[in-house]
């Protein structure tokens, strides 16, 4: 009578196929969308607070086709561009030396991590007073607010280099700076990427903080300007481009990283 | 009397860390003759791979003296092959190209070194798998590829720290055969530390048994086993006595007041 039955099987971990992830993904935009093209036509919502997605679209649209799109864009990839290099190419051989050497840990470590704390917001008056309102400005924002949280991830990327790879240079004669090189650095790569990849991300926030302060151009100026004539439209339609180039950004960046680090990333 | 490959003398090391010290070695004299192949066996703790780490270099002692060949061991060096337990081939190299990274460490030139990598693959019979990266490789496959490893670049001795102790029984059976039988060709000096009792009388011509806190060694048994070796031996009277003798002694040296007189 009682036939035994299968329990069900968990779903904790199990993945699905590569077509459902993406029609799933896709379904959430649509479903958004459609809400607030609902909530916008029927009148549910003033347009002043909220445009519907089409005059959303025929906004940025017009700012593309008249230039101010293309000029905004511009100038603030060009600010981001740069401040996040010079971050990046800074923390990336520091955070190397304070992963591998107490010393170098000793007198860098505790200093981020307090100047970490500091929050970046606070600095854009004192930046200002330094530097101006131009570009040194915003790349001295950028730097603030992602070099020392890059640090402090590459030392972490670092440390977790197996003991024995390091025993292991050491047993072939290697020099410190041989080992460093030649076994720690292409160890440590994978998650040195990944550290990019997110760091990249948060980078733009302080950009678009540092642009709607103070700037003459760029997407955050671009906000700042809208608010005052209640174009509210433009300001939408900015921080969803900022959205989705933040997303092209990371899509690029894993795709690449998979790419570099195949061999890594399959243990 | 001829002169030892490797010469240990009262050897001893202590662990100083904040809130106690630890003797982890205590008195260690170990000769070991070129082409011996010496096994280091004991309980988990008596201090086998802070031995072998100290010998390697990795690790500095706290007194007395090591030579090989009536040099002193000063640090790490190319005169000793070392294979570790867990596994240390580059992920992001193929097998070929972590054998070759040793020799290129040893400042062999590039053809020397595709040349030599390939021969030492070959000798773990794993030239088919030359341009294959170490993901793609099972366990067993990656301990081979490190011995050939450790063996390219012709060190004077290897020293190994339960080197197969990862990996399953049968990949195990395997690795000691292929071991064995590269030492039986080739003849090599080699320090071997295991906690399995019936690998250490397979592989060893001698058996030093350590006995823990303060880690020393306690009794040395001669494997009276003829060569070359097979795994059938393991079935044979001898071998069975010799591992049961090798055990008591391990068990006894683990006593807590042996290790209180001391
Ligand atoms: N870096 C260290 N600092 C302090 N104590 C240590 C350190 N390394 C090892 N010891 C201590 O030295 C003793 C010997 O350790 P060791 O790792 O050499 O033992 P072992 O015989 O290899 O054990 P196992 O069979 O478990 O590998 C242990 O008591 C251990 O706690
Ligand atoms: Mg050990």
């Amino acid at each position: 009578m009682n036939t035994p039955r299968r329990r069900p099987q968990s779903r904790i971990g199990q993945p699905i196929s590569r077509r459902s992830y993406l029609a799933t993904s896709i379904l959430v935009f649509v479903a958004i969308g459609l809400v607030w093209f609902v909530l916008t036509t029927s009148g549910i919502v003033s347009p002043i607070f909220l445009p519907s997605p089409g005059k959303v679209v025929s906004q940025l649209w017009t700012l593309a086709l008249n230039g101010t799109l293309w000029d905004d864009l511009v100038a603030s990839l060009y600010r981001i561009f740069v401040g996040f290099l010079i971050a990046t190419a800074a923390a990336i051989p520091i955070g190397l030396m304070i992963g591998n050497f107490a010393r170098w840990e000793a007198a860098i470590e505790p200093l981020v991590d307090f100047i970490r704390y500091m929050p970046v917001t606070a600095f854009v008056p004192l930046t200002i007073l330094w530097t101006g309102t131009g570009d040194m400005q915003k790349f001295t924002i950028i730097f603030i607010g992602t070099f020392f949280q890059q640090v402090l991830m590459v030392m972490d990327n670092v440390k977790r280099v197996p003991r024995d790879f390091i025993g292991l240079g050491r047993t072939l004669d290697l020099s410190d700076m041989q080992i460093l090189r030649r076994i720690v650095l292409p160890s440590a790569m994978p998650g040195i990427w990944d550290t990019v990849r997110i760091t990249l991300g948060w980078s733009w926030t302080w950009l678009v903080l540092a642009e709607l302060v103070a700037a003459t151009s760029g997407l955050g100026y671009r906000i700042t300007v809208s608010q005052r004539y209640f174009q509210t439209g433009t300001i939408i339609g900015y921080i969803l481009l900022l959205g989705f180039l933040g997303l092209i950004a990371d899509q690029v960046m894993k795709a690449l990283g998979k790419r570099l680090f195949r061999q890594d990333t399959q243990h | 009397m001829t002169e030892p490959k490797l010469r240990i003398r009262g050897l001893g090391k202590t662990f100083h860390s904040d809130k106690r010290t630890v003797e982890a070695l205590r008195g260690i004299d170990l000769d070991i003759a070129l082409n011996e192949f010496v096994c280091l066996v004991g309980a988990s703790g008596c201090g086998k791979s802070t031995l072998l780490s100290i010998v390697a270099g990795l690790q500095d002692h706290t007194v007395g003296e090591m030579a090989i060949d009536g040099d002193p061991i000063l640090g790490p060096g190319l005169d000793r092959g070392v294979v570790f337990q867990s596994y240390t081939l580059l992920p992001w190299l193929t097998a070929q190209q972590n054998v070759e990274f040793a020799l290129r460490a040893a400042g062999k030139d590039s053809a020397a070194c595709r040349a030599i990598a390939r021969e030492h693959l070959e000798l773990v019979k794993l030239e088919n798998f030359a341009g294959h990266y170490p993901a793609e490789l099972s366990g067993g496959m990656k301990q081979r590829v490190a011995i050939a490893r450790a063996l390219s670049y012709r060190p004077k001795m290897l020293l190994m720290d339960e080197p197969f102790g990862a990996l399953d029984a049968l990949t195990r059976q395997q690795m000691q055969s292929l071991l064995t039988q590269i030492w039986e060709e080739h003849k090599l000096t080699v320090l071997f530390v295991t906690h399995d009792v019936e690998e250490a009388v397979f592989l060893a011509d001698r058996i030093a048994v350590m006995a823990p806190s303060p880690g020393r060694i306690v009794q040395q048994f001669d494997v009276g086993l003829g060569r070359p070796r097979h795994e059938d031996l393991m079935e044979t009277p001898e071998f069975m006595q010799m591992q049961r003798q090798v055990h008591r002694a391990i068990l006894d040296a683990a006593r807590p007041q042996a290790g209180a007189e001391a």
